[in-house]
């Protein structure tokens, strides 16, 4: 197999691993930047909409390093799908195939499910609660933990603090409940 | 020397927050695009190992895939290793700075603030950085996922007195 048809097929849990992992001393040597990625969205709101909330006057400019990592990601996804697309068919489970075909999801083709996140979907309630609520809930959830899977579950642990254990595991808990009882509910609507 | 008003400052920002980092050197613009670099980088990780798909996240909590927890697990030990040789042989930054630490003490609210974004996470299949990665992959719908968590975080700002910590 060639290098480019290697890197274009899906790549393996170890080699994502490693390299997510390796980004961890990487912001360190490079400028003693604590890895984390949620906070981003707080440098938003200070730089557009501080409205004078304490919680948003501090100086932004410190951390827009922060914003260029994650202008990075985006850039990094549209890299990604220009010219390192998948050639082979996306494996996913049979049995969440099966489910999700019960709620009328026949594309599985994308990294999203496009028959249920889309521009027509966002005005009917499923589509507003799996895009709006859910993005809501990230957002305000995140920063109520003070930190997402980056800054808690990678960074945190990396560094063996245990309030990011505690945050990680209700994460899981969280994320597990959701999915098995709650969301059927929501993707039967 | 610090001064107090700069302390303040810091610790304002370290509020709720792990990514807080405080080098007390000034660099020109351009040092900030090594930063994107490693952004790049990281986004098309998360598109090629399918750590974007909203598919693997249902397939993580209904525990019928290893995939993501394969991901995240790995991610942990090299992070562990990778800090623990930096601490034991006290390495330094690219500019000479000595590395920080910054210890994270506990509230409640990485219990609840935790689980509502666990149940955020299982929603929109994603987490903050995915988002950024799913919009550059032609996803543009979620432009609105990430708008509403921005509008989330700054409720949080607006409610965080409230709220128990």
């Amino acid at each position: 197999m060639s290098f480019i048809e290697t890197i274009t097929h899906p790549w393996p849990w170890y080699v994502a691993g490693s390299i997510v992992g390796l980004t961890v001393p990487t912001l360190l040597i490079i400028g003693n930047k604590t890895f984390g990625i949620s906070s981003s969205l707080r440098h938003i709101c200070a730089a557009c909409i501080p409205a004078n909330l304490p919680f948003f006057k501090y100086e932004w400019k410190k951390e827009i390093w922060n914003l260029l990592f994650v202008l990075g990601i985006f850039l990094g996804g549209v890299l990604a799908s220009h010219f390192l697309s998948n050639p082979v068919p996306i494996e996913i489970h049979p049995k969440l195939v099966a489910e999700l075909q019960g709620y009328g999801i026949s594309n599985f083709n994308n990294l999203i499910p496009v028959d249920i996140l889309n521009w027509h979907a966002l005005f009917s309630l499923r589509g507003f609660i799996l895009i709006v609520v859910g993005g809501f809930m990230v957002g305000f959830g995140t920063r109520y933990a003070g930190g997402c899977t980056s800054g808690h579950a990678i960074m945190g642990l990396s560094t063996l603090q245990w309030p990011s254990l505690v945050a990680t595991c209700c994460f899981m808990i969280g994320g597990i409940i959701m999915a098995n009882f709650i969301l059927p509910l929501i993707l039967a609507l | 020397m610090k001064s107090n008003q700069e302390n303040t400052e810091f610790e304002l920002r370290s509020l709720d927050a792990m990514c807080v980092n405080e080098s007390q050197m000034e660099h020109k613009w351009y040092h900030k695009i090594k930063y994107l670099v490693v952004g790049i980088l990281f986004g098309i990780v998360f598109v090629k190992a399918e750590i974007i798909s909203w598919f693997r996240i249902q397939e993580m909590f209904r525990f019928q895939s290893f995939h993501m927890y394969g991901v995240i697990g790995s991610a942990v030990v090299v992070g562990v290793i990778s800090v623990w040789l930096i601490r034991k042989f006290d390495i330094k930054t690219i500019y000479g700075e000595s590395i920080q630490f910054h210890p994270k003490t506990f509230n409640k609210g990485q219990i609840y603030g935790g689980l509502i974004f666990g149940f955020g996470w299982a929603i929109t299949g994603a987490c903050p950085g995915p988002l950024f990665a799913q919009i550059g992959t032609g996803a543009t719908v979620i432009l609105m996922t990430l708008l509403s968590a921005i509008a989330g975080t700054w409720f949080y700002g607006l409610v965080r007195e409230k709220l128990p910590h």
